[in-house]
């Protein structure tokens, strides 16, 4: 099949799987309470209030109706004023959004660059101490709840070392610097606002780590095992046989080879940086999407949780369609 | 009669020695792994905790008494107590009761739904199997906490709802692999045979298809285990999963949040007991994986 034909057919289905999002988004909202508004009044609030926040919602229209205007809001990204900001939930989200992938763009480094190094050194050093010790790494980081190591490092980097701030994007005498992505180490970078780059990346080395050790661990795995797949192989023995160094067979035969199923991974590891980035940036008061939404959550902000809830599917869809895509590029078995 | 008896027990062990040598060695497979091991002693760990523990607890898990809010771990608190002074050795043991019930209702709730589901559509194939497909493409569309969470904010938190939502984002891997086997199946010719005999389609699917595909199944449900217990405490730690006072370890782990500079035991132990218990899922699933894998097994 034609490459531009599967991405198509791709895009097609995506869209058709976003419309299902937004009913299941629209179902959970609206169906499942009974009563949004009382939810969100409290059960003791006089019934002319709960009208009138009703009729201002739109709640006292009929559903089907109700989820037609919703839809129509969603293909253009309008999703609501929130409840609590007082904000276009869509202009909500482009400021809460750049600090979440800001945060799982740094993860994505460390644990790529980590996780590739432990996986060599654990595949090249077989049932050695490195391996040993990388092997009970990675398990520790996919049995580790995140939130959990997050705490761990708090008390022991900031409380008791005092190496490295507890939270937040940058320092709070330190004015944010000029909003050109909306991601402080970049902007900072733009503007070559050294100190504030400096802050900004203090702060955002604990979280990204405690967000990445999950993905370190995966990426750490499946480097070894498909690097000792490859190194068992003839032409290995062939590069050895003909006196290359080890570095060089090593680094240049062998990993290019073995990075072929790392990088389905790293596609595959993306959603869960996502989900991680809930709980990571509530440890941190990270001001990023995943807190965003939970405070939607907790305070019933519908227009909030659903406009946040769909933006993420559509953002952690996108992904997995640049993955497949650029899988297909590699691979045309793959084009079905 | 002696001798008849003899007579089929042999026949037993003779007819069956493929299979008891291949059991012999998956067994000689399991105890040469060490970390296998390791993962399989943490479990009956958990589990004898979980099912002996709460019968021999130091102090009520819930109770609170002021007096001795806020003590470090010692002789008489061997975790410490937390602000309400409730004993955090007898709530982390009684949350161990707690997080058993979670997987074994979300392993139960999500593995039926999502292998009757799954053989449907394998069984069926054409328009019904397109529509289940789609469905799970559009559960799997988000990540599994995400959705967890607005489906328990919105159910209101609670234990109930807490399993309702795991299991309404798990399923779908189950799914998945149901029908994979199921798709499989339907083209043998004992279908075929029974079909022929006049079995109906409920008969054929849930006598004939149902048990062939059910090991897969079972296999990927120990396997995520571990994963069931990290969302339940996720959840637990937002604040969208079972509610104080019960003990819960991911909500415990929250109380101890605003205590962590001089009262770091709050927040600590009922991290390890998630630690403890999730080491020891994964260990043992990744032994049980390799067992199975007829690559690695000779």
């Amino acid at each position: 099949m034609n490459i531009w034909k599967y991405l198509i057919k791709r895009i097609l289905l995506m869209a058709l799987v976003l419309f299902g999002v937004a009913c299941i988004v629209f179902f959970i909202a609206h169906v499942i309470p009974a009563d949004p508004v009382g939810a969100i009044l409290g059960g003791n609030a006089p019934p002319e209030k709960i009208d009138k926040l009703r009729a201002q919602l739109g709640y006292d229209r009929p559903l089907i109706e109700q989820f037609f205007s919703f839809l129509k809001g969603a293909v253009v990204g309008d999703f609501g004023v929130s409840i609590k900001t007082n904000n276009p939930v869509m202009t909500d989200i482009g400021i809460y959004f750049p600090a979440t992938i800001e945060l799982a763009l740094v993860a994505i480094i460390i644990s790529i660059v980590l996780g590739v190094f432990l996986g060599i050194l654990s595949a090249v050093h077989r049932n050695k101490m490195v391996d040993n010790f990388s092997r009970v790494f990675s398990i520790l980081g996919v049995s580790m709840p995140v939130f959990w190591i997050g705490l761990i490092l708090i008390l022991i980097f900031y409380y008791k070392l005092d190496w490295l701030p507890g939270g937040g994007r940058i320092n709070f005498f330190l004015d944010p610097p000029q909003r050109i992505t909306g991601m402080y180490l970049f902007d900072s970078l733009f503007t070559g606002n050294w100190e504030v780059f400096r802050d900004a990346l203090l702060h955002i080395l604990l979280p990204a780590f405690v967000l990445g050790y999950n993905s370190t661990a995966s990426i750490a795995r499946i480097t070894r095992s498909s690097m000792l797949e490859v190194l068992g192989q003839e032409y290995i023995r062939t590069a050895k046989a003909k006196g290359l160094k080890k570095r060089l067979v090593i680094y240049r035969h062998a990993l290019r080879n073995a990075l072929i199923p790392t990088i389905t991974i790293i596609g595959l590891v993306f959603g869960g940086l996502l989900e991680g980035a809930v709980l990571t940036e509530t440890v941190f008061s990270w001001p990023g999407l995943g807190r965003y939404i939970t405070a939607g959550l907790l305070s019933l902000d519908y227009p909030a949780v659903m406009g946040g809830t769909i933006y993420i599917a559509f953002i952690y869809s996108l992904a997995n369609l640049a993955v497949d895509f650029l899988y297909a590029l590699l691979d045309p078995r793959m084009r079905t | 009669m002696t001798v008849a008896n003899e007579k089929t027990a042999l026949g037993f062990f003779e007819k069956n020695k493929p299979y008891i040598d291949d059991l012999k060695h998956t067994v000689f497979l399991f105890r040469k792994s060490k970390l296998t091991m390791v993962g399989f002693v943490l479990i009956v760990i958990f589990l004898l905790v979980a099912f002996l523990g709460p019968l021999f607890l130091p102090y009520d898990p819930i109770a609170q008494n002021f007096a001795v809010r806020l003590q470090p771990p010692s002789q008489e608190h061997l975790f410490g107590t937390d602000q309400f002074g409730r004993d955090i050795f007898s709530r982390v043991i009684q949350g161990s009761r707690m997080a058993l019930w979670i997987i074994f209702l979300v392993s139960a709730i999500s593995g039926l739904l999502g292998t009757t589901v799954g053989i449907i559509a394998g069984y069926f194939g054409g328009l019904i199997d397109d529509i289940i497909m789609r469905i799970t493409d559009m559960f799997l569309a988000f990540p599994s906490l995400v959705l967890a969470m607005a489906f328990a904010a919105m159910m209101g938190p609670n234990f109930t709802n807490t399993i309702i939502a795991i299991s309404l984002v798990n399923w779908t891997t189950y799914a998945r692999l149901a029908r994979a086997e199921a798709m499989k199946v339907k083209e043998q010719p004992y279908i075929e045979a029974i079909r022929s005999v006049g079995a109906g389609t409920g008969r054929i699917l849930f006598l004939h298809v149902l048990p062939m595909c059910i090991s897969p199944v079972i296999v990927q449900l120990t396997l995520r285990m571990g994963t069931i217990i990290l969302t339940a405490a996720g959840l637990g730690f937002l604040g969208l999963g079972v509610q104080p006072p019960t003990p819960e370890w991911g909500a415990m782990v929250s109380d101890g949040r605003n205590f962590l500079v001089d009262q770091w035991w709050i927040s600590t132990f009922p991290g390890f007991a998630i630690v403890f218990v999730v080491l020891g899922f994964n260990l043992l699933g990744d032994g049980i994986r390799d067992m199975l894998d007829p690559r690695l097994r000779r």
